[in-house]
């Protein structure tokens, strides 16, 4: 009897090992079978991420500009930078269930309340930096625009291709989430989105859409660029 | 009639054992000293490829932490995931079941007094000196141990930590605005990520030390962690 169970503790563990080791070996990113149950988890992750571990209150550290990063990366989607024919002509589009659609060109969203941090970005791929950003908040758009009840989220679209992220409100309503304008003491740069970003240091930087069109108030939770390739989708920090 | 008296008298006595096996591991060790493999193998494998996202520590623009892996790429067979995506689905889904094992298995060391056969104390300094100096072979006779022997103790009391340490770093660059109190506690965001990494080299080590000590020191102790029965050199039990 102790044979036979040794046997069979041997057999599952050389099974499991060879499932370990082909997974491995393949690169695998759990295949057709598993795929689906690790996005699951990974919802369940943002989930945790979005309900239990964020506080709608608790502010990211701030920096001295002294501390500021000597370079800060930046990539876009597109073939070639994104660059807009004409400037003058560029609005934000506020839309979806607000009660108060708006369209709003650069200057004036330099009138509305604006803020200014500095603040430690943090990548996926697992490099961090340290930059000054300024910009309008994105509660004080929220107080303009009015969104209806229903609305639970936030589809920023951009002109990077098809560049988009979703964002559910408590993140958007984090004091310390705006739509940038200017970055270390000058207007936006065309490599950082140009001319308005979304910018928070709550969340990974591939949620900060850059090259902004329009923000979406809606009911259903919006996918993203990388979001959609399995990413995952709160990707709060 | 009686039969009692008789049936002794005429009955040989029963062969002695050739050793007599001593139970050793709970289920629940055995269950989660397997299932400690599958998912560390996991995560390892699946932070190695993480780590290939961006293969060295320190903010951008500073000068890099000292580390013999800067820049390092390592084996495809030692990857999992694929890509950086699917290293992150992995290590996320993976990091609930480390959790549980190792909390199921510290409520069992706990609620069953098994600690005690484990945990490094000051007590144990002095047999771990003699242990040493046996290794060493400054001294011939093995000391005598209970179930584990100090050394071992230390090792599996250091291993505890380390496990302890690689959950709470990982927490800490998880989610460094949420747990920035954490994160500021192992120095920011990159040493986290620093000493989130050398942790696994750590298991790496414990791990080739462990396998190659159970073969050359104490085979049985293989067979024990896998039918829970131990028949070997060191059956006591403190």
């Amino acid at each position: 009897m102790t044979r036979s169970s040794d046997r069979r503790g041997f057999l599952k563990l050389a099974a499991g090992a060879s499932t370990a080791s082909l997974a491995a070996a393949c690169g695998w990113d759990g295949g057709n079978a598993l795929r689906p149950g690790l996005l699951d988890i990974s919802r369940l992750n943002d989930w945790v991420g979005e309900k239990i571990l964020f506080s709608s209150t608790r502010l990211a550290r701030t920096y001295s500009p002294a501390e500021r990063s000597a370079q800060l990366p930046s990539y876009f989607i597109s073939a070639d930078m994104p660059l807009l024919e004409n400037p003058h002509r560029w609005r934000l589009r506020v839309d979806g269930l607000v009660r108060q659609p708006l369209e709003l060109s650069l200057d004036e969203l330099t009138r509305m309340p604006r803020v200014t941090y500095t603040v430690k970005h943090h990548c996926v791929e697992g490099w961090s930096a340290i930059a000054t950003w300024h910009g309008v908040p994105v509660s004080a758009m929220v107080e303009r625009c009015q969104p209806l009840a229903a609305a639970k989220y936030i589809r920023f679209v951009s002109f990077d291709s098809d560049y988009s992220n979703g964002w559910d409100m408590a993140s958007a309503l984090h004091p310390q989430t705006i739509l940038a304008y200017g970055m270390n003491d000058n207007a936006l740069p065309a490599a950082h989105g140009a001319p308005l970003r979304l910018y928070s240091p709550t969340k990974l930087g591939y949620k900060m859409t850059k090259y902004l069109v329009s923000m979406t108030f809606t009911d259903k939770r919006p996918g993203g660029y990388w979001e959609d390739q399995g990413y995952p989708w709160f990707a709060g920090i | 009639m009686s039969d009692g008296p008789a049936v002794t008298d005429a009955a040989p006595p029963p062969p002695p054992p050739r050793e007599a096996a001593v139970r050793r591991h709970h289920w629940i060790v055995r269950l989660t000293h397997w299932a400690t493999v599958l998912v560390l193998a996991g995560m390892i494998t699946s932070g190695l490829q993480i780590y290939q996202a961006y293969a060295r520590f320190g903010n951008r623009g500073a000068p890099p932490f000292p580390s013999p892996f800067d820049g390092a790429q390592f084996p495809a067979w030692s990857r999992l995931g694929g890509w950086l995506a699917g290293a992150l689905n992995w290590h996320f889904a993976l990091m609930w079941p480390l959790v549980t094992v190792g909390l199921l298995y510290l409520g069992y060391l706990v609620g069953s007094g098994e600690w005690r056969a484990l945990l490094f104390r000051p007590r144990d300094v002095r047999g771990a000196f003699e242990m040493t100096r046996y290794y060493l072979r400054l001294r011939k006779d093995h000391p005598p141990q209970g179930k584990h022997n100090p050394l071992q103790k230390l090792a599996y009391t250091s291993i505890y930590l380390f496990g302890a340490l690689a959950v709470l770093t990982g927490l800490s660059i998880y989610k460094p605005v949420q747990f920035a109190w954490l994160t500021a506690l192992f120095g920011g965001f990159q040493a986290a990520r620093y000493w989130h990494f050398w942790i696994v080299w750590i298991f790496v080590a414990f791990t080739i030390v462990h396998v190659i000590l159970v073969f050359t020191v104490d085979p049985a102790s293989l067979r024990a962690m896998l039918t829970g029965r131990y028949r070997g050199r060191f059956p006591s039990h403190d």
